[in-house]
């Protein structure tokens, strides 16, 4: 048997039912690891004396029938978590201890899992480095400079690390998919209404979804099977035939049709990632696809469409964080003055900046010219994707314009940092469901990513061709643990 | 439509003005749980008792639309025969303060679920049609409390949440006559529909009010003002009288209106200006992303028809057909839910006209003296029903049948008990009756003869006389016939 914690999910959870290992012996190892790798600052709050005392009661009475047998793992901290703080990556959440659970993390512990601490991430989820955290930067084990992407910057870092076998996240615009990238791991962003958003932090409601992040594409699926419920604690979940994912998987693709849009060759785009996108192309067509070029005219529109919808539901999602109820609260003279303080100091610039946006696209005068016609191009964008999938099953493009960039590179220049997003955005913007694989490096060794969209609930399917495209990609990790001493 | 003697006009050295009012009621839905939530509704519960996490707007937590809330809106709509809506939108109006935890209202601002319907009012002119513009659901917020400490202000979240109707009138209303009909027959229908308890005190029902004047014969309307939150219709009509004079002094001083919104200072008697139109609030409306747009089908829509009750309009309407009531005896049974079932229940069994007289006349009288609401009566239907069969049969007159009236209203006894107890049975037996007339003409000799002389006033002193040497009881129908034959 390999070392613990450089064995994937299903090498796990079947050790532990063969009982070859105990939870406690798992929990403990990914605990040792998680403590020596402090340096990458993955973790916001840490809450492995529970996790090894849950592990110890699991071995104690194992219920082996579980998806995942006494498997540790750690959080996005954007998933509330009873009695454990969650803080979102935000100082006005600082003293935030949920007495509640989100419907995705309970479905994991009903499964059998154990809480090992919450990760850090993006304020609010907003961010594409991890760098707006109040909790600071993390960084990516490719290499100590290197941003691990964001918002769930701390569930790539800790999974590409193996702190944590595998991990959720959320993504509104690209917050699983361009980390895992970054990070040359597997993250799944569900289609819209598959996985709750009870409990979970609002960024963008029309827009959030929770999703797996893993070392590989099994690992991946089996998380998403146990995360998607329907939820009537959530009115835009949907009741769906939800499969079982892991064990439907396939790597038999032969005949499916995979769309390459034109749209996706932007400007500027390092020819690194066109090399990358002709590589995934000829990996797909190995496995007997079918390779159409498709056009989705309406691609441009989708970054500045996104950055209307997403901040103007984000000011108003964000307005309960007043200082009244709960959080941070800075002492006023009055009212107006204790919001003001509150506010100001509660959360950071980036947070402030959306949430100015947001407030200003809804503004009276000026909604109709920007919320409501970004509403309109949203549906022309999804409409794109419904004419495209009257010719084809999926769409690979790759997952980011470029590979990891340096911590700080991007800090003063939110509009480069946003084009970070520009591929993953319209999966959003559409609700479908869009996974990221590894698929290569570029010249600095950076780990590369390509993307596979899927249709409306068609998990299985983008997870089937990622599955076989896996094999043929064969991607090496090349992660020295620098940062343990 | 009343265009004579009880018009409203206010007079200024030359000018007539006439006054527009429109209402905008805030009426809460008669729901066990609130509009997104399951935490229950009961007034007067201690302060935060009644908030779930939802309410409380904590991070994550999501709104469920409660499908009795919707129920009752659009049975209310049926109610005010409006257009239903298959599709509505529910939004957010953002503003900050500290008994709205979200940050915003979850309202609906474009599509509600209710659109034009009207409301009929029995005014002493004749009817009115006063146009309903639209209904909306929505929540309340909280309450702040600020004089339990000179320095904090309390919080109390069990209102918040709870689910509103905003009923949206036309300007259609004119005096505030129209406005105290207009809301005694809303609240009326809700009443008969269940939706709402229309209870002023609990603050189940106040308004918006929107006032404006203009010259009459004009058909512009003037600038508006709106008085925020009234919560009485006294109120209403004190504010309504105090705002049309104002704009009207306003006018004639050569000065304008400002669109504004204005408070209702029931201690002074006056509005006062709250915020003007530059400082109105920009609540930054938009769909709520965490809510589907609300659907409802054909098929919802009509099941709910089939559970209308009779509202009062067709109930007043048989009335008058069936029991031939005057519209105004038929108005007075219909006005409340609860009178009209009690009348019903007391012409089961007996007469219509004398249980319409009883019921309008002694009954309604006995109740407003004990300050008793129709439901908490001492005397049931089935004893008024019996009491009037007593009348009816002859059993006792209907002198007598005040007394005993009065007896149930000390307790709710039998009518029949306290006559046979009390021996108040009337006295119809012709020998008896004779022998007392014979009696009292005997005694009265002086005055037979100047009734047989011409004197034929005398006559109703012969009445009272038997009357009261038989303590009431004689049968004054027989008394009367047999006193004409024996003088």
């Amino acid at each position: 048997m390999s070392d613990i914690t450089e064995q994937s999910l299903s090498e796990l959870v079947e050790n532990i039912k063969s009982k070859k290992l105990s939870s406690s012996e798992a929990t403990n190892a990914f605990v040792q690891r998680s403590e020596k790798s402090k340096e990458l600052n993955a973790y916001i709050t840490e809450d492995y004396a529970n996790a090894l005392i849950k592990a110890k009661k699991f071995d104690e009475k194992p219920n082996l029938n579980l998806k995942l047998p006494g498997i540790p793992m750690a959080v996005k901290d954007l998933f509330c978590t009873k009695d454990l703080r969650t803080t979102a990556g935000s100082k006005i959440l600082n003293n935030f201890v949920p007495t509640y659970e989100s419907t995705v993390t309970q479905n994991i512990w009903n499964e059998g899992a154990i809480l090992m601490g919450k990760l850090n991430c993006d304020e609010f989820a907003m961010g594409s480095s991890n760098e707006t955290s109040f909790f600071g930067n993390v960084q990516n084990p490719i290499d100590k400079n290197l941003v691990p992407g964001g918002s769930s910057g701390g569930s790539s870092s800790a999974v590409a690390a193996q702190l944590t076998p595998i991990t959720i996240g959320t993504d509104t615009g690209g917050s699983i998919r361009q980390p895992a990238s970054f990070t040359g791991t597997v993250g799944l962003k569900p289609t819209y209404g598959s996985c709750s958003r009870y409990g979970i932090v609002a960024f963008a409601s029309s827009l959030d979804q929770a999703g797996p992040m893993a070392q590989n594409v099994k690992d991946c699926a089996l998380l998403q099977e146990v995360i998607s419920t329907y939820d009537e604690k959530d009115s835009t979940s949907i009741d769906f035939k939800r499969n079982e994912y892991s064990k439907e998987l396939t790597k038999d693709i032969k005949g499916k049709k995979i769309g390459i849009p034109k749209e996706y060759r932007v400007d500027g785009m390092p020819n690194e990632i066109e090399e990358l996108w002709k590589k995934g192309i000829e990996y797909a067509k190995d496995c007997g696809a079918e390779i159409i070029d498709i056009s989705l005219p309406h691609t441009n529109y989708a970054l500045p469409t996104y950055y209307i919808v997403a901040p103007a539901e984000a000011s108003s999602n964000l307005a309960r964080y007043d200082g009244v109820k709960y959080g941070f609260r800075a002492e006023g003279e009055n009212l107006i003055d204790m919001y003001e303080k509150t506010r100001s100091e509660g959360f950071g610039a980036e947070v402030q900046r959306r949430i100015m946006i947001g407030t200003y696209v809804l503004s009276s005068g000026y909604y109709d010219a920007y919320y409501l016609k970004a509403q309109k191009v949203r549906k022309l964008i999804k409409n794109d994707f419904d004419e495209a999938y009257k010719k084809v099953d999926a769409i690979l493009t790759p997952s980011t314009p470029s590979s990891a960039f340096k911590i700080g590179e991007k800090t003063n220049d939110p509009v480069s940092m946003y084009l970070n997003d520009i591929f993953t955005v319209p999966v959003n913007l559409a609700g479908l469901p869009g996974i990221s694989i590894p698929a290569g490096h570029d010249a600095k060794g950076y780990p590369l990513g390509l993307q596979i969209i899927g249709k409306a609930f068609d998990e299985q399917n983008i997870l089937n061709i990622a599955y076989a495209m896996e094999e043929k990609i064969n991607f090496k990790k090349n992660i020295t643990d620098w940062w343990i001493k | 439509m009343s265009k004579n003697k009880s018009e409203y006009l206010i007079n200024r050295h030359d000018n007539q003005y006439e006054v527009v009012i429109g209402l905008e009621v805030h009426a809460q839905v008669t729901s066990q749980s609130k509009l997104f939530s399951t935490s229950a509704t009961k007034f007067g519960a201690e302060p935060n008792t009644q908030v779930s996490l939802v309410d409380a707007a904590f991070p994550g937590m999501l709104p469920v639309i409660n499908e009795y809330c919707v129920k009752q809106a659009i049975k209310t709509g049926i109610g005010l025969k409006a257009k239903i809506n298959k599709r509505s939108v529910f939004d957010r109006k953002n503003y900050f303060y500290a008994d709205l935890p979200q940050g915003y209202q979850i309202s609906q601002f474009k599509d509600p679920i209710v659109g034009e319907g009207k409301v009929i009012l029995d005014m002493p002119d004749g009817q009115k049609e006063v146009g309903i513009e639209r209904l909306h659901l929505e929540q309340d917020a909280g309450k702040s409390i600020h004089d339990l400490d000179p320095k904090n202000t309390f919080v109390d979240l069990n209102r918040s949440g709870v689910a509103l109707m905003e009923i949206v009138s036309k300007p259609d209303l004119r005096s505030p006559d129209e406005v105290n009909a207009y809301i005694k027959k809303l609240r009326s229908i809700m009443r008969y529909l269940g939706t709402c308890d229309g209870n002023m005190q609990e603050g189940s029902l106040r308004a918006d009010v929107n006032v404006s004047v203009r010259k009459k014969g004009s058909k512009e309307f003037g600038t508006r003002c709106e008085i925020k939150n009234v919560n009485s219709i006294k109120f209403m009509q004190m504010a309504i009288e105090y705002e049309a004079n104002r704009q009207v002094d306003l006018i004639e001083d050569g000065q304008t209106i400002d669109q504004e919104t204005r408070l209702f200072d029931t201690k002074k008697n006056e509005t006062r200006s709250m915020r003007s139109k530059e400082d109105a609030h920009d609540y930054r409306y938009f769909p709520d992303p965490d809510l589907l747009p609300l659907e409802v089908s054909d098929d919802f829509i009509e099941n709910l028809k089939s559970e209308i009750p009779e509202l009062p309009d067709e109930k007043k309407k048989r009335f008058i057909e069936k029991f031939k009531l005057s519209s105004y005896e038929a108005n007075i049974l219909v006005s409340d839910i609860e009178t009209s079932n009690y009348f019903e229940n007391v012409i089961k069994k007996s007469d219509v006209k004398l249980a319409t007289n009883w019921i309008i006349g002694e009954l309604f009288a006995a109740l407003n003296e004990k300050n008793l609401e129709i439901t908490e009566s001492p005397i049931s239907a089935g004893n008024l029903s019996k009491l009037i069969n007593l009348i009816k049969d002859g059993t006792i007159s209907g002198k007598i049948a005040k007394t005993v009236f009065e007896q149930m209203m000390e307790g709710d006894k039998d009518p029949k008990k306290i006559v046979e107890e009390k021996g108040l049975k009337q006295e119809s037996d012709p020998k008896a009756l004779e022998a007392l007339i014979d009696k009292v003409i005997d005694d009265n000799r002086d005055k037979a003869t100047e009734y047989k002389s011409g004197k034929v006033k005398l006559f109703g002193f012969f009445v009272g006389q038997v009357m009261k040497v038989s303590g009431g009881k004689a049968n004054p129908q027989l008394v009367n016939e047999i006193l004409k034959k024996k003088l």
